[in-house]
């Protein structure tokens, strides 16, 4: 199984407005950063000839949001929290309005299928209404795809396998 | 608090001591000779007392496949390394670490995180204070941190706050840049050498070297 993220955020201005620059900026090397994370699997792209074009919406020109594919939360995890990714996150509440309930959300695809971004709407709101649950989760509140547990860790390769 | 206690009364023999610093020190694995010669004893003593540390849960220990492959290539060499398990011991019992995760968590809610940063810019400001003259490298390893240099920079093998920034990362990474960021400014030092440079497994804070002529 492969980890789905959705990710919705509200822009404090449309994306053209300059206090929106940095971030926009930042697009083109992230996205490229996260093409090339261990674990990654795919992206949803607005645009294929211009990163720096959000995925958009109809109805809303004030949000933003991302849609992607990894091979496991770990990889997820230290692309978002422990690479240069981070930086963009500590300067948030530069370029997004605060939201005092989830903005992302996480679930179980199965190998080779692609997500929707209607799909993660859809858990994105089930997992404000109904918290987190096997269908619709968090960092904080994870659920396993299998029964295994996710911290039996395999540093080095045991004798008996090499 | 009884399990971590009795892990840690296994330092106490100073041969264990010896050994369990000199692979926490390497940051990495590390091998029974290697380990048995920093400690001055033999390979055998130190793999008694590595394997005790191992079931004490302060190390973890592993396999190096041996370089050569193929027959005659030999056994996997067994290598240890600090293990992941904090452990910590608080007479009479005290737990910090549940309170600042709920404070952590009220600031995320609140969208408080700029205050947040003020507040640990200063308090890292009143550190700096006291070790003026003190070289950096020192400071950030009283604190823990467990620097060490590459390529021009320091980085840090260790977050004090490991726990911490597993629940709440951005704010708890925000906020030890901030602290490393009025450290360096109360020792009279340039704020802006500290930057967040995140890799997995170490701390996110990273801090560039002075140039020459402001060195302490």
């Amino acid at each position: 199984m492969h980890l789905a993220q959705m990710n919705v955020a509200r822009l404090l201005a449309p994306a053209d407005d300059p206090r929106i620059a940095d971030f926009i900026d930042g697009l083109e090397p992230i996205n490229a950063l996260a093409d090339a994370a261990p674990g990654f699997v795919w992206r949803m792209q607005a645009n294929e000839d211009d990163p720096r074009e959000l995925l958009s919406y109809d109805h809303d020109d004030y949000l933003a949001t991302t849609l992607s594919v990894w091979e496991s939360r770990e990889t997820l995890w230290n692309f978002v929290y422990r690479s240069a990714h981070l930086e963009y996150l500590r300067r948030r509440r530069e370029w997004f309005e605060h939201i005092a309930e989830p903005y992302a959300v996480m679930w179980w695809i199965p190998e080779g299928e692609l997500p929707t971004t209607a799909d993660g709407f859809a858990r994105l709101q089930r997992l404000r209404t109904e918290g987190p649950g096997p269908e619709a989760f968090t960092f904080k509140e994870f659920y396993e795809a299998t029964a295994m547990p996710r911290h039996i860790s395999s540093w080095v390769p045991s004798p008996q396998t090499t | 608090m009884n399990d971590d206690l009795d892990a840690l009364a296994n330092l106490q023999d100073p041969v264990r001591r010896a050994l369990y610093d000199h692979v926490v020190a390497g940051g990495g694995e590390v091998g029974r000779g290697e380990a048995a010669e920093a400690a001055g004893v033999s390979r055998t003593l130190a793999a008694h007392h590595l394997d005790k540390l191992v079931e004490a849960g302060l190390l973890e220990a592993g396999f190096r496949a041996p370089e050569r492959k193929g027959p005659g290539s030999g056994r996997p060499a067994k290598v240890y390394r600090r293990a992941k398990t904090e452990r910590s011991v608080s007479l009479p019992p005290r737990d910090y670490g549940v309170l600042a995760g709920l404070l952590a968590e009220v600031v995320d809610t609140l969208g408080a995180e700029d205050r947040a940063e003020t507040v640990a810019r200063r308090a890292g400001e009143r550190l700096g204070r006291d070790r003026r003259d003190a070289p950096v490298t020192g400071v950030l390893r009283e604190r823990g941190y467990e620097p060490y240099a590459e390529g021009g920079v320091l980085r840090m093998r260790n977050c004090p706050f490991h726990t911490l920034s597993q629940e709440q990362p951005v704010l708890v990474c925000a906020m030890n840049l901030a602290l490393c960021q009025g450290l360096l400014e109360g020792m009279g030092g340039d704020p802006g050498l500290a930057a967040l440079d995140p890799r997995p497994g170490e701390c996110c804070v990273t801090i560039a070297e002075p140039s020459k002529t402001n060195e302490d």
